[in-house]
């Protein structure tokens, strides 16, 4: 493992990342990956660093990932959530900042509903600050545990070619996919309905379609979104019948993209609305594979952000 | 009281004058304009020294932010940055607590700015009783204690009815209807510019038909009423291409743009790291928009240069990007900015630019002042054309900071102003 390539106080995103950090960050995970196969799930690598998991929005997964990264690398989480007395709302960001500075952590992973709050945190602190999402910006951990996941199924990332589909527009998912995969030379399409689907997205070089069909032919890798009706009551899709019978990935459909394609979700999945119970429980499905390696992942990241040094 | 500024060059657009002339003021008034002009006996002389010597520079978009908000502004420190930045006039919006919407409140700006003024105050009346978009304010009361305009600045004026019942009331005493155009339906929550870079920074998005779509609605009532409609911080070059097809069509209809959405585009927010010092409304636009903005400038379809300088207290402004208030300021900013990044690179001359902060805005609202001609106000600028600066919050007299502009090197600015004849600053 050569962690001497790692500079970066922060993780906020991945559109700043290269192609070497990225990569360094995958195969740190997978020396980690092995300890979750030990029966003594515990390495000391992080024993004595203080970790703060700040999360402004609700998130049990991302939340209890990096809450299990932290206890098996020995590090000493404490949790804030925005229901406990900790975020007290009306408090300005600046003084959050300085109150968590003040108890002296080495890292902080933030959840926000806005972007750059993060990236404003990471200003103001000295602490190493990771971004475990930040509105719909960014969610760099999500795209390295995807990424972890394809490489894993398919050997490598470059030459693929990987279709996201559901709402674009309100997907952190999305972004830090589509800077991820290109960095280590996918193709990207992105495909939903129209409601849904940002402008300006072909500036960040993905192909745009707008049926599921034409979205599904050649790929390799289905990534399907979590959809929700409507955002700040503003109208999007009509019902989720709708939705489901023009983006809903079904066994049939899945027939259009390549005979090994595998498909991925980034939870919760809503079973029925974006997806098909037969393809989320199917061979192809490699849902279950991208929970584990998250995980691996985080606790690779929490690793390389502590500037720790030597084999974990 | 006599004064004589010698040694200057006079630019004034509004006769068409750019020389080497001598000025006399008396009692406040432009008198005499010509080469060598006599010193009468007992006259002060100040001496030009070569620099450029304008009509005082009127900004006719303004929150002085009083009554009400005196944390972030004043009429005091408002009317001092207005002084600083080489401004003799400013035009204020109505968003006070409580609304300047009748003549009490408007005569309590006017108060405070005989009292401690540094420039002269043109109060802008709201259209509707406390800007709620419903019935009209007093608008007589409020014109006979000095308003110039009624606008709902802050909010646009959404229902239609209103804005065509304003646009007909308001030809009663020949005032224009400022709008500030924005479906809210359209805007929703955005906090930037529709476009590339809100999908990549994952903000919710303004697009530009939020402001066409009002312009155009407006226009048309505007057509129907011929009433005077002025569009305030007009920022698409949809729009502007409505506004120029309107007056092309004799339309009583001006508008007005910001020194921001001159310089700067949506990238600045991605590239200044999410600064809410970048969070405006209208948003910064696009490039493509900003380039026509520029042709608008040169053409004439654009009648003012104005800053809408919005202050806000940094407490506020220390937010994130989608919870801080919009707004940037921009009094201390707006003559150095448009010199250095208009004038210089020759988008515009000189005079052009003295016509967009003088006579254009004048006559936008039917203010006196904007020209030197004899029997004026003797409101004058005198402008350093290559004295530099650095723009640094901390030296603002303004009570605010919030400005995108911090560090920006620039060549050419106010250094001195005279309010009636008086040296000011
Ligand atoms: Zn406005």
């Amino acid at each position: 493992m050569n962690e001497t390539n790692w500079h970066r106080k922060d993780l906020l995103g991945i559109a700043e990342l290269s192609a070497a950090e990225i990569e360094l960050i995958l195969d740190t995970a997978e020396s980690f990956r092995e300890v979750a196969e030990r029966p003594i799930k515990k390495v000391p690598t992080l024993r004595g660093k203080t970790v703060i998991n700040l999360f402004f929005e609700a998130s049990t997964r991302t939340r209890s990932s990096f809450e299990i990264a932290e206890k098996r690398l020995s590090a000493d989480g404490l949790n804030f959530s925005s229901s406990s007395s900790a975020l007290v709302k009306g408090e300005s960001l600046v003084d959050t900042a300085r109150n968590l500075q003040a108890m002296s952590p080495d890292l902080i992973v933030i959840r926000h509903g806005h972007p750059g709050v993060p990236h404003r945190l990471a200003r103001l602190l000295e602490a190493g600050v990771i971004n475990a999402g930040d509105g719909a910006h960014e969610h760099p951990t999500q795209a390295l545990l995807d990424a972890f996941t394809i490489r894993q199924h398919k050997g490598q990332i470059g030459g693929l070619r990987v279709a996201i589909i559901g709402d674009i527009e309100h997907s952190r998912v999305v972004r830090s996919n589509i800077h991820l995969l290109q960095k280590l030379g996918a193709s990207v399409v992105v495909a939903g309905p129209r409601t849904m689907m940002p402008v300006g997205i072909e500036g960040l070089g993905v192909d745009v379609a707008y049926s599921l069909d034409e979205a599904l032919d050649g790929a390799d890798v289905v990534m399907m979104l979590r959809i929700q009706l409507e955002r700040q009551g503003r109208p999007l899709i009509p019902s989720i019948k709708e939705y489901f019978s023009l983006f809903g990935l079904t066994r049939d459909r899945l027939g259009l993209a390549n005979e090994d394609a595998i498909v991925m979700h980034p939870g919760p999945m809503n079973r029925g609305v974006e997806i098909a119970s037969d393809v989320a429980d199917g061979p192809e499905s490699v849902i279950l594979a991208q929970v584990a390696n998250g995980v691996a992942v985080r606790m690779a990241i929490l690793y390389l952000l502590s500037g720790v040094r030597g084999a974990a | 009281m006599s004064l004589v500024i010698q040694g200057g060059r006079v630019v004034d657009p509004s006769q068409k004058v750019d020389g080497f002339l001598d000025l006399r003021v008396e009692e406040g008034t432009v008198v005499e304009v010509g080469e060598g002009l006599s010193v009468p006996d007992g006259a002060e002389v100040y001496d030009a020294g070569g620099k450029v010597v304008a009509p005082g520079l009127i900004d006719i978009h303004v929150h002085l932010r009083e009554p009400g908000h005196e944390y972030k502004e004043t009429v005091a420190s408002g009317t001092r940055a207005a002084a600083k930045g080489g401004f003799t006039a400013v035009a204020c919006m109505a968003n006070t607590s409580p609304v300047n919407d009748c003549r009490s409140v408007t005569e309590h700006i006017l108060s405070e700015a005989e009292r401690h003024g540094r420039a002269r105050v043109y109060p802008i009346g709201a259209v509707s009783l406390g800007m709620e978009g419903k019935s009209l304010s007093n608008i007589g009361d409020m014109v006979a204690a000095g308003a110039v305009a009624i606008s709902d600045d802050g909010l646009p004026v959404s229902n239609a009815e209103l804005m065509r019942r304003a646009l007909l009331y308001t030809q009663h005493y020949d005032i224009p209807v400022i709008q500030h155009a924005e479906d809210l339906d359209l805007s929703g929550g955005g906090v930037m510019h529709e476009g590339e870079w809100s999908t990549r920074l994952g903000l919710p998005g303004i697009p530009g038909s939020a402001e066409d779509v009002m312009v155009a609605r407006d226009l048309l009532l505007a057509a129907d009423t011929q009433g005077r409609y002025h569009v305030a911080h007009l920022s698409t070059g949809r729009s502007l291409d409505l506004v120029r097809e309107a007056k092309a069509r004799g339309l009583g209809v001006t508008c007005e743009v910001t020194p921001h959405h001159l310089l700067l585009t949506d990238e600045e927010v991605a590239k200044s790291g999410f600064s809410t010092d970048c969070k405006m409304k209208p948003p910064l636009r696009s490039e493509t928009d900003r380039q026509r903005l520029l042709e608008g400038l040169v053409d004439g379809t654009i009648d003012a240069i104005a800053s809408d300088h919005a202050p806000h207290h940094p407490d506020e402004k220390d937010e994130s990007f989608s919870c801080a208030p919009f707004g940037i300021v921009g009094l201390e900013t707006t003559l150095s900015l448009c010199l250095d990044r208009l004038v210089r690179p020759g988008i515009l001359t000189l005079s052009r630019l003295i016509d967009l902060l003088s006579w254009g805005p004048a006559r936008a609202l039917g203010l006196p002042g904007g020209t030197l001609a004899v029997g004026s106000l003797a409101d004058i600028t005198l402008i350093d054309l290559d004295a530099t600066l650095t723009i640094d919050r901390d030296t603002f007299v303004s009570r605010s900071r919030n400005t995108p502009f911090a560090g920006w090197e620039l060549q050419g600015r106010a250094v001195a102003t005279f309010l009636a004849g008086e040296l000011v600053s």
